[in-house]
């Protein structure tokens, strides 16, 4: 039996150093990637030069004691040496390490030198972590700003449908940064703690109520980088990933631009809309689309909610009686206790919309109408 | 004497020992009122082992989620719930009280000691603790769910955005505090005064070394956890800001004050293993440990770096890169005195003349997990790589291999080594082996592909993933429920081990075990150095 278990110890260690060889190989799902930035490649190959001292250490380590669980067997006739101290020794095996240490704190050190310093940024971008979506503003174009929220369906989540290939990291609208300038980000939060996290560019920064934390990086190559909130942030922390699209200097230039537009003709489209009702098909409609985009996850596709935490809609007397409908719809601008605001996400027709769909949707058919002139009014406080 | 078992061992004809236990009650009023240090060691070893299947039983819950891409079985907020009722379990009811147990057991009779020095406190610090995890489990079935925000409930998430459940964690936390404080005063006590003659500081076993300074870092920290969920407490529903930047508190500095609490509590839970690692390879290598002198230095070296290291658990929170600097070196120092023990430990097996029983079949496990834990350890030490390792199940892949097959191996080891001397009977050797191989293999499947996952970019602590981790996810699930199952073979032998079943065994138990725990009977009986042993 004893020969079967060191055997078997042996094969365990087979085992591990075997897993071992495979994560040294550049397959993304195995190990880190060197990603998109000349940072990023050096935090890679620091990744790399800590992970082989660590396996010659194992091996070593390991090694003389296998060696010895082989050779000093009981069995194999193994008299106990007599030896249990020896001052060279022991000084050795603290100063050894001690420089090895040294060895992995310099490039390290330089590394951390370099991630740190955050100036001379050309672009500079805040973002802001909410519950659960991530906001972008461009400090140099301020009027280009915009939520971004997952855009994988409930179904998919829920396994009715087929899973896609971005699953769970996919939004609905990317993050544009243009490659070859250093890109400064400020991180904040709105409620908890978030954490911004691109695996590509080696960014990971925490997004804290009442503080800016900053970050930076050059990337090199156009393309689409993922990642994903990294602090437990509540409920649904597994799905607010982060899509950042790197394009070239030009065509980012194009990209901004069109934005600028885009915002001004939002804000056109706004202003008109206000002076029009919509009717309940189309309330109804784009109420749904909101709901299942905005509202869905805490409050749940029947009305239901799950209360305590998350209330139910259905049957609520917010969502009923006609005197609330400027209650509802300040709650939902403004938000309350766990429900965040979402004021700045929607747009007043949106909010119009998707407080119809509450009032009429699940049985709550109370018949009432609310158009966005009834949201600016609450915006205004009347 | 000697082959009387533990419940007639009070009928012992010695007049000493008569005398002391005339009045003691029979029955479930025996374990209630008991002040002896060996049936509250029982207690809390029992204790520890149901709370580490419930524990496991929520592990299950997760890994059951997590086995398939998309959510199928529980919803997001009570997997969360999940997870952080997991960590809290196994902390601070499984890892913690198996060590008060142990320490309980043994202290006493390395040091040649007749009990504990505060008998009575002894049985209200472990009595308070099963209203604690009542109180903590209970939360579960409220209103709105229990604790939700991890184990380490940073706040705002436990503040503001936490359900009403948090004033029971609260409330527990600090029950399980007193607790910890009350064991760890008696583990100072008895180990500063009831030593027998002779027994000087550097001739005390490991296993008392190690729990001595463990002792003192309890009584450091405890209290900085009790501050901070009070601070928790009362910023949710007194109206105060600690915690609240929008009242001029600071969210950063509850991680402060957290991780000043959580890293020597890591050390809380691995010291002690160091101990009991220290005491069963001597004994199978048939040679005394290599550099004694050294690891109690070295157990020393750990324990004070353990308080200026806290903040490499929030290298993204954004400190000054000075303070950066300063926690990355200090974290990569400790791996000086922890390889030193690592040294030590082969050195000791070096030209011994070994053999395998089971409790070194478990040491050797943990001497080369662990190891791989601590080197995953100094990786994440180096600040720019912890950027990217740093929440992702890397990190869940490190711990558990420090707490898991660390902490947690180290403890069946001394429960194996121990549990002939406990009741006089050889455990179930096959069903020891069996478990053995069985938690061997299914915890590296369950915990090696983390480390892959984690560098592939899965993040800790979701319900649901990208399909580019799921074939790992799947194994990692499998070796989940193997790993659960196995323990079941532990449980089986513990209740024949229990039930006296097995052969009886001498003294000494072990061929190279030395030390004052196997100079008392096998059984150990009820009183042990009633008179202190001369210690040469």
């Amino acid at each position: 039996m004893n020969r079967i278990s060191t055997l078997l110890i042996g094969v365990m260690l087979a085992f591990s150093n075997s897993a071992i060889a495979t994560t040294a190989a550049e397959r993304s799902n195995l190990n880190l990637r060197p990603g998109a930035s000349d940072i990023s490649l050096e935090v890679y190959e620091l990744h790399m030069l800590m992970f082989w001292i660590c396996v010659v250490i194992g091996v070593i380590v390991f090694g003389v004691m296998f060696y010895s669980m082989v050779m000093h067997r009981k069995s194999a006739g193994a008299k106990a040496a007599n030896f249990h101290e020896n001052v060279k020794v022991e000084v050795l095996w603290t100063v050894i390490p001690f420089v090895i240490l040294i060895a992995m704190a310099w490039p390290a050190a330089k590394t951390l030198i370099a991630m740190e310093d955050t100036s001379e940024a050309e672009v500079t971008i805040l973002v802001t972590g909410s519950q659960w979506k991530w906001h972008y503003k461009y400090q140099d174009n301020p009027e280009v700003e915009f939520f971004s929220l997952l855009a994988t369906q409930q179904e998919q989540i829920q396994n009715k449908f087929t899973k896609g290939e971005n699953y769970l990291l996919e939004v609905d609208r990317p993050l544009v940064i243009p490659t070859g300038k250093k890109v400064r980000f400020l991180i904040t939060s709105d409620d908890v703690i978030h954490s911004w996290w691109v695996p590509d560019f080696a960014i990971k920064k925490d997004a804290i109520p009442g503080f800016i934390n900053e970050s930076w990086t050059n990337v090199n190559e156009p393309g689409i980088y993922r990642g994903q909130c990294a602090e437990l942030c509540g409920k649904d922390h597994g799905f607010m990933p982060i899509v950042v699209i790197a394009k070239g200097p030009a065509e980012y230039s194009a990209w901004l631009q069109e934005q600028e537009s885009a915002a001004r003709r939002a804000n056109e489209e706004e202003q008109r809309l206000l002076a029009m009702n919509m009717s309940m098909e189309a309330l109804m409609t784009q109420g749904k689309k909101v709901y299942d985009t905005a509202c869905i996850a805490c409050h749940q596709a029947n009305g239901g909610g799950l209360p305590p935490m998350f209330p139910a809609l259905k049957g609520s007397k917010i969502a009923i009686e006609k005197q609330n409908i400027p209650v509802h719809i300040d709650y939902i601008i403004n938000g309350k206790n766990n429900m965040p605001a979402f004021g700045k996400q929607l747009s007043m027709s949106e909010i119009a919309a998707v407080v119809t769909y509450e009032r009429n949707a699940w049985g709550n058919n109370t018949g009432d109408m609310v158009q966005a002139k009834d949201v600016n009014l609450v915006i205004n406080g009347k | 004497m000697s082959t009387e078992t533990l419940n007639d061992a009070h009928d012992s004809p010695d007049g000493h020992d008569a005398h002391h236990d005339h009045h003691i009650p029979k029955g479930i009023l025996r374990w209630l009122f008991t002040t002896n240090h060996k049936d509250i060691g029982t207690l809390y070893l029992w204790f520890a082992f149901i709370m580490f299947l419930i524990g496991g039983a929520m592990a299950m819950v997760i890994r059951a989620e997590l086995f398939q891409p998309g959510l199928q079985i529980v919803d997001p907020h009570f997997f969360n719930q999940m997870t952080t009722v997991h960590g809290l379990i196994m902390v601070f009811g499984a890892v913690m009280p198996a060590f008060t147990g142990l320490a309980n057991w043994m202290i006493p009779m390395m040091i040649g000691a007749p009990d504990m020095a505060l008998p009575r406190m002894n049985n209200w610090s472990f009595y308070i603790l099963p209203f604690a995890f009542i109180i903590l489990l209970s939360s579960l079935f409220m209103d709105g769910g229990g604790p939700a925000f991890g184990w380490t409930f940073y706040a705002p998430l436990s503040t503001q955005y936490s359900g009403d459940s948090t004033a029971l964690f609260v409330f527990s936390v600090h029950i399980m505090g007193i607790s910890s404080i009350m064991g760890a005063i008696n583990v100072v006590v008895t180990i500063l005064n009831m030593r027998a003659p002779g027994m000087t500081y550097m001739k005390m076993p490991l296993f008392v070394w190690t729990w001595l300074i463990t002792a003192f870092l309890l009584i450091a920290v405890m209290p900085v956890l009790a501050g901070a969920v009070t601070m928790v407490l009362t910023d949710k529903f007194f109206g105060t800001s600690f915690f609240n930047a929008a009242g001029g508190g600071d969210p950063v500095m509850f991680q402060h004050i957290f991780w000043f609490f959580g890293h020597p509590e890591v050390y809380i839970m691995i010291l002690p293993a160091f101990g009991i690692i220290s005491a069963i390879v001597p004994t199978f290598s048939r040679k005394r440990l290599f550099g004694y002198a050294s690891m109690v230095y070295a157990t020393a070296s750990i324990a004070l770096l353990s308080f200026i290291v806290w903040a490499h658990h929030m290298f993204t929170t954004g400190m000054p890169v000075a303070a950066e600097m300063f926690f990355m070196f200090a974290t990569m120092l400790i791996s000086v005195p922890t390889g030193v023990k690592v040294f030590n430990w082969v050195a000791t097996m070096w030209r011994g003349s070994l053999t395998f029983e089971v409790p070194m079949m478990f040491a050797i496990a943990f001497i080369v997990l662990f190891t791989i834990g601590g080197l995953s350890g100094l990786m994440l030490a180096i600040t720019p790589a912890d950027f990217q390792y740093h929440d992702t199940y890397f990190v869940v892949a490190h711990f558990h291999y420090v707490l898991v097959t660390g902490a947690l191996f180290s403890i069946m080891a001394a429960v194996y080594y121990w549990l002939p001397k406990w009741t006089g009977k050889m455990f179930d050797i096959t069903l020891g082996k069996w478990h053995f191989w069985c938690s061997l293999i299914s915890v590296n499947v369950l915990f090696f592909p983390m480390h892959f996952v984690g560098l592939a970019g899965m993040p800790r602590r979701i319900p649901d993933y990208a399909l580019q981790f799921a074939d790992f996810n799947k194994w990692i699930s499998i070796g989940g429920f193997a790993f659960g199952l196995s323990q079941l073979i532990f449980l089986a032998l513990i209740i024949k081990a229990c039930r006296k079943i097995g052969e009886p065994v001498s003294d000494q138990v072990w061929e190279g075990a030395e030390g004052l725990e196997w100079e008392v009977p096998s059984p150990a009986p009820y009183h042990t150095f009633s008179t202190p042993p001369l210690i040469k």
